[in-house]
């Protein structure tokens, strides 16, 4: 045996466990990202999972003319306008006659929801033969009672960091002992736009914004995108121009998105006075900022159809355009569509720009049009995660929990067609 | 007539022209069997009327729509006599008019002045409505029946059809090239305005940055402070963090993953990583003020440090577990790139898989890296939400990660989210801290990208 070879073989046992310490470290890399993947979804799971469940109260409203402040032979007007509010707190009272104080009496009022009255407003509205009898009827509990209602954590926690007092805890255990208390799913949440009262906040506003944002985004980048991938892949001629596009559109998918929001606010709020917190601004700069996603994966798919399909057209007598939009454009659509899906995700996802142009606003009001004042679905995530309650936490991790769903439904379809329709030649 | 029916009116003219022109052009050889003798196909003459229907319309709705306030401002202006304005101005009166128009609550309690404009002022836009919708309609038949006038037989419907289309196409092409444009011009336009107010001296080295622009002259504190300096090391110290995780972290798994991990493995992280990429920041952001920053702080104070709520370490870490995919995917491309030939070479000479990583494939993808690192810096750079949430207000001049710092970007979102004059000061430095933004990141890719191209010409 020749000296090297002595040489290397003395060192080769330290040179495998380098190798092996090498590829451990790169295992290690990308298990970090999944457990990171795995932390972040599971933490966010668990936090949402309180907040699709809710709490409701029986309590035995009496409908009498003298609490309801009603006239003897009342007209739907009065009916109306009676005053259920008292109706909901005498029957708190009712349920616990000891309750004295005035500020137990106030937090006696406040276990059920501010919406309760209304509740009752529209059971006698449906039914006005129940005035003048006590009528027993299921009400929206107020947050403080249905978080520590569904907190284990919480329940171990010392009075005084706690919302909900212990002499409340004990009319939760009285309420429960006389089967007035149930846990229903949350349809509030998916019913009602952005309320003060976390009992009362839903998403139905955002989704809706969101909705419309999107619609706005898709008509104008989906046109304007497929268009400028035709013209660049099947017409331009090589020239200083098109250089000068394909750079911008290079640029542009690598712009900040705040930078298009600072463009949003500048052109279209301030120069062209369009309506400030609309979708249909949203949509617009939204669809500026997709447009490079779209253009790039629709210029791939172009590509990907082999230049045979084309020159058959031609040689049949077609004309360029034809054999671009009758044959080229139908085999790229797949492609194009999938990348188009993929750009209305991140679309969905994107809160920077829509701050910018006053998508920020607190609205209660579902959005019924493009010009309507609206949220969108993650700006709604951003405004609940600064509210300090701990239900609106766990709405906040809900709501993320269906932009997720969303995101994750539009990315599987977009896999689902390339599968489906993918083409090798 | 409204907007929308008027519309739906035009397209339906639109399809009748379609038609008109298809019958016509075979008319002109004597029906379908003859078709041959045409030009062009009967849909061309059809699409040929359909734009001439349709676009000259469109145009005017357009032009419409952009002048009909300014010229109807003027003419209720051009009413109003300044002596009888107490003390309001123009702009004003003509809001109040424009709200009391669209409430529709003009009524006798309304004082006489408003009223009068008010009413002056929906007489003109009831006229102008009508007038559009009559003068749209007009142009739409004119265009109909000049094109169908000038079907013949050697009429080149076919070429006309498709040179407006080809011009369609090109104009959405350069759409970017006009977004790039607005981008510009508004940022420049407003911070020039800016730095009008502000020497870009005090801005670009200045090291207080306290925006309040005063309510009264002779407040405490009236003159606000615009030195950006804070803003650009916070900015410096997260993204300089978030690298610091990413970078590595990112690396190694692009390593990984193209030259050990088995297919099953692949098929596996590559997704993982993709959704990673995909999960909204404004997400990433709520798990980072709600549950990184929370466990630091633990943490410090378990070994006894002073860790802020809102830490640079927080808002760093978290932006650099989004970035990784960045950094990983791109490198994967770039050491994808690197010829087999030059491992097989290093195999050839007895060096292990980790040697010839380090010492043959590395340095050759090594500019590719670099390209992929600064495009994922200039992610870090402009990253919004994560920032805005879990990052601090104040502007300290630090960099002590354990800090509360502020970056360029939450201060754009504070200054622009307020309802405060458009053109104060503070505003408008919103507008140039956003022009800093665009250049610097501007750069970074311009640069990034050549770095990445001129690499990959090399091995092709």
């Amino acid at each position: 045996m020749s000296e090297t070879t002595e040489i290397v073989r003395a060192s080769l046992a330290k040179r495998y466990a380098r190798e092996r310490r090498f590829r451990l470290l790169g295992l290690a890399s990308v298990m970090a990202s999944a457990a990171f993947l795995v932390l972040l979804l599971g933490n966010i799971l668990t936090k949402a999972w309180p907040a699709f469940t809710t709490t409701y109260v029986k309590i035995d409203v009496p409908l009498t003319p003298e609490v309801l402040r009603l006239p003897d032979a009342p007209d739907s007007e009065a009916i109306a306008s009676a005053r259920y509010g008292r109706a909901v707190k005498q029957a708190m009272r009712d349920l616990f006659p000891d309750v004295s104080s005035r500020s137990e009496k106030r937090a006696l009022y406040q276990t059920v929801s501010a919406q309760a009255e209304f509740t009752v407003k529209d059971a006698v509205i449906a039914n006005p033969e129940l005035i003048g009898t006590t009528h027993s009827l299921w009400v929206l509990a107020d947050d403080d009672l249905d978080t520590y209602r569904k907190s284990k954590s919480l329940q171990a926690v010392p009075e005084e960091d706690r919302r909900f007092k212990d002499f409340q805890v004990t009319w939760l255990e009285e309420l429960s002992a006389q089967n007035r208390i149930k846990t229903s799913f949350n349809w509030v949440f998916f019913e009602r736009g952005d309320s003060r009262e976390p009992e009362l906040a839903g998403i139905r506003g955002a989704l809706a914004g969101s909705f419309y944002t999107l619609i706005v985004t898709l008509a104008l980048s989906f046109p304007i995108g497929v268009a400028a991938a035709i013209y660049l892949e099947s017409f331009a001629p090589r020239n200083r121009l098109t250089d000068l596009i394909e750079v911008n559109i290079n640029n542009l998918a690598a712009v900040p998105s705040i930078v298009f929001g600072l463009l949003g606010v500048a052109v279209f709020i301030n120069f062209l006075h369009l309506p400030r917190s609309a979708p249909l601004v949203g949509g617009v700069v939204l669809s500026l900022m997709t447009l490079p996603t779209i253009i790039i994966a629709s210029r791939a798919a172009i590509k990907s159809v082999p230049p045979s399909i084309a020159d058959a057209a031609l040689g049949l007598g077609a004309s360029r355009m034809q054999a671009v939009m009758h044959h080229v454009l139908p085999l790229a659509m797949p492609g194009i569509l999938t990348g188009t899906i993929i750009g209305m995700a991140q679309a969905l996802g994107e809160t920077a720009p829509l701050l910018m142009i006053g998508m920020v606003a607190f609205i209660v009001d579902v959005p019924t049009g493009i010009t309507d004042p609206a949220t969108v679905l993650p700006v709604q995530v951003y405004l609940w995660s600064d509210s300090p309650e701990r239900a609106f936490t766990e709405r906040t991790s809900a709501a993320i929990v269906v932009l997720l769903v969303f995101l994750i439904l539009m990315n599987a379809f977009a896999v689902y067609l390339r599968k489906r329709f993918e083409r090798s030649w | 007539m409204a907007i929308s029916s008027l519309i739906l009116l035009l397209l339906l003219l639109t399809a009748a022209a379609y038609l008109i022109a298809k019958r016509r052009a075979l008319q002109t050889v004597g029906g379908r069997r003859n078709a041959s003798q045409l030009n062009s196909l009967p849909s061309h003459y059809g699409a040929l009327a359909a734009i001439w229907c349709v676009v000259p319309a469109l145009v005017l709705l357009l032009l419409w729509g952009v002048l009909e306030g300014p010229v109807i401002d003027r003419q209720v202006a051009a009413q109003l006599d300044p002596a009888t304005l107490d003390g309001g101005n123009v702009n004003l009166l003509l809001n109040q008019a424009q709200n009391l128009v669209a409430s529709g609550r003009i009524d006798s309690e309304t004082d006489p002045l408003r009223r009068g404009l008010a009413e002056h002022y929906r007489d003109l836009q009831d006229r102008s409505g009508l007038l559009r919708s009559v003068l749209a309609i007009a142009l739409a038949v004119i265009g109909t029946a000049f094109a169908c006038s000038r079907i013949t037989r050697t009429l080149r419907a076919r070429t006309r059809v498709e040179r407006f289309m080809l011009g369609v196409l090109a104009a959405s092409a350069s759409v970017a090239i006009l977004t790039t444009l607005g981008i510009v011009l508004s940022v420049l336009f407003e911070a020039m305005q800016f730095f009008r107010e502000v020497p870009p001296t005090d801005f670009l080295f200045g090291t207080v940055w306290s925006p309040q622009t005063a309510i009264r002259a002779d407040q405490v504190g009236a003159s606000g402070s615009f030195g950006a300096i804070p803003l650009f090391v916070g900015t410096l110290l997260i993204s300089a963090i978030a690298l610091t995780v990413a970078v590595p972290i990112g690396l190694m798994s692009a390593i990984y993953l193209s030259e050990y991990a088995h297919a099953s493995v692949r098929s596996v992280a590559k997704p993982v990583m993709e959704v990673l990429a995909g999960i909204p920041t404004v997400v990433y952001g709520f798990f980072a003020v709600l549950t990184v920053a929370p466990a630091i702080r633990r943490l410090g104070e378990s070994i006894g440090l002073s860790v802020a709520s809102e830490s640079a370490l927080a808002a760093g870490l978290v932006m650099g577990i989004m970035i990784i995919p960045f950094v990983s995917s791109l490198s994967d491309d770039v050491i994808k790139a690197v010829p087999q030939a030059l491992r097989d070479g290093s195999f050839g000479l007895g060096a292990t898989k980790s040697e010839t990583i380090r010492q043959v494939v590395f340095p050759a993808a090594l500019p590719g890296i670099v390209g992929s690192i600064l495009l994922a810096a200039s992610r870090a750079i402009g990253e919004t939400m994560i920032v805005v949430m879990a990052a601090g207000l104040s502007a300290n001049l630090t960099i002590n990660p354990l800090e509360a710092v502020t970056t360029v970007t939450v201060q754009i979102v504070t200054l622009l989210t307020g309802d405060q004059e458009f053109d104060s000061a503070k505003t408008l430095a919103a507008f140039a801290l956003g022009l800093m933004l665009f250049f610097t990141t501007l750069l970074l890719n311009v640069f990034a990208l050549h770095v990445v191209r001129k690499y990959r010409e090399q091995y092709e």
